[in-house]
């Protein structure tokens, strides 16, 4: 049993006040503005956005400069900041297939239909330490290349419906018996959560879970713990329309735009369940965030199992361990709350240890041949 | 065009829109006074999405929006959600909303606003288009030796 303790304001304070004093660093050196980390760390504000499972960037920006960086504890306060908030709603199905793309690629068709397009990417980069950017002044020129050429960036077809077409996908779901979409927020997972009726609150507790869980997850069912070995069929990364219906009007209007990742995997499919197939997995996640949204694409297939009769044969593709321990904040939490004290709780552990050890040296005193006969 | 599909189309607008736009157009008009009904105020929308883009709905996590309700003179009201915490853009956006929606503005909202905002949006396509262009590929995959 945890006693709490009392106490100990002042020295909490001024632990507070040396933190604010870490975070400003040198005052020679100037400080950070939220555009600057808005536009120039954009990455690292997706992450905090998608796993706090709250879009809006200039929040995110000032969730990472008040943590100094700490992209969990970033997380953290996004998410806190959300529970004084009251819902307005939720949206329409973002419609993904008309969304205006930055990047569009597919790993399995080269000739796509409405081209691949690279976009802005770290991949075929060398990851060789760009020197030129320790600079501030004099950065190397960064403007757009002057083109005419411009490409149909909108309602580009996907890249899945080739197959589809063809019938080698499963069979879509039927979703015309589906309840009320389960809302992780509003009622807590209930397990086992491994039917095919679970797989909108699974895909809702993967799209905020810890990215790098989810790497790890889809990682392990790669290298063989589980059955997982998809292609990207299609992975693109663009903006979406905000879609909702307000209580003040009886139509849908459009709100703003989001960007989000999405990511399309195929795999092969030769169990019992159905003929021979390639079946999918789905991510999708807020902002630039690709290897999430990959990651959870791959986990969301392997979570199948039992839907489509496969052996369980790893940790990915069991639902309770790969739900109950992929959010950051709660792990975090349970994690880290051991540093705080517990010295109640402690002193009960030296004293069971005490007297186990005394019982034990009384049991020994009392029979002196065992000592003789080891 | 029925006048729920107008308004839609331009609600659209107006929350796309930055909101310097709207507060540099309605600087040069006479407005009408206006009340504020409800906001500006933040509050959460629940995103959805659908697996594959085509099955089940699933949540995908909360947008911060900002919404705004004002009333004109004569009852007429106004309504303006938009991403984000900008309440100013809020409130322009139900503002517009609330004067297309007069017999007395819509004309000179349509023809002056209305295409403005548009090529906006346009032109945010065609960045997006000349960006993506240089940057489509044609991947080829090699002829190995025992194909010959």
């Amino acid at each position: 049993m945890y006693v709490a303790v009392k106490g100990g304001e002042k020295a909490i304070d001024a632990a507070h006040a040396q933190l604010r004093r870490e975070r400003r660093g040198p005052l020679d050196v100037p400080e950070l503005s939220l555009a600057q980390i808005s536009f120039q760390l954009k990455l690292a504000v997706d992450r905090v956005m998608a796993e706090a499972s709250l879009y809006c960037p200039p929040l995110a920006a000032l969730a990472v400069k008040q943590a100094c960086g700490d992209l969990q504890e970033a997380v953290f306060l996004l998410r806190a900041y959300r529970t004084t908030l009251p819902r307005f709603g939720s949206s329409q199905p973002v419609d993904t297939s008309s969304m205006r793309v930055s990047r569009r690629i597919s790993a399995t068709w080269k000739d796509l239909p409405g081209g691949q397009i690279l976009g802005p990417t770290f991949d075929y980069t060398h990851r060789l330490l760009d020197r030129s950017l320790s600079r501030t002044e004099g950065a190397p020129d960064t403007s757009a290349p002057l083109t005419e050429e411009k490409l149909n960036v909108k309602n580009l077809p996907r890249a899945m419906s080739a197959l589809n077409a063809e019938g080698l996908l499963e069979p879509a779901a039927d979703t015309s018996s589906c309840r009320e979409v389960a809302d992780l927020t509003r009622r807590p997972l209930e397990l086992p959560a491994d039917g095919p009726e679970d797989r909108p609150v699974r895909l809702q507790t993967l799209a905020r879970a810890d990215e790098g869980f989810l790497l790890g997850m889809a990682y392990s069912t790669q290298r063989g713990f589980g059955a997982v070995h998809p292609f990207t069929g299609e992975l693109r990364r663009g903006f979406v329309e905000l879609v909702i219906t307000p209580e003040e009007l009886d139509f849908p209007i459009v709100a703003g735009e989001l960007e989000m990742t999405e990511c399309d995997t195929v795999s092969r499919y030769t169990g019992s369940a159905m003929p021979p197939c390639l079946t999918r997995g789905y991510g999708l996640v807020f902002g630039n965030n690709e290897r999430k949204a990959i990651s959870m694409s791959i986990v969301d297939r392997a979570l199948r199992a039992k839907e489509l009769k496969e052996p369980v044969t790893g940790p990915a593709q069991n639902p309770e361990f790969v739900l109950l321990h992929g959010d950051n904040v709660d792990a975090s939490g349970f994690v880290q709350h051991i540093k705080l004290p517990h010295y109640v709780d402690f002193q009960a552990e030296l004293s069971l240890i005490r007297s186990l050890r005394e019982a034990g040296k009384k049991a020994a005193d009392a029979s002196p041949s065992r000592g003789e006969r080891s | 065009m029925n006048t729920q599909d107008r308004r839609q189309q331009y609600m659209r607008l107006l929350s796309l829109a930055p909101a310097e736009e709207l507060e540099h157009f309605l600087a040069g008009l006479q407005l009408p006074p206006w009340k504020l009904l409800r906001g500006p105020e933040s509050g959460l929308v629940m995103v959805r999405g659908r697996i594959n883009a085509e099955g089940a709905l699933f949540n995908v996590g909360e947008a911060l929006v900002t919404r705004c309700v004002v009333t004109l003179p004569g009852d007429t009201c106004g309504c303006g959600y938009v991403l984000g915490e900008n309440p100013r853009h809020a409130e322009l956006a139900a503002l517009c909303d609330a004067l297309w929606q007069k017999e007395a503005y819509a004309p000179m909202f349509d023809t002056e606003l209305k295409p403005r905002l548009e090529k906006m949006l346009q032109e945010r396509e065609e960045q997006a288009g000349k960006e993506a262009a240089p940057t489509k590929v044609d991947f080829f995959t090699l002829v190995r030796g025992e194909d010959k």
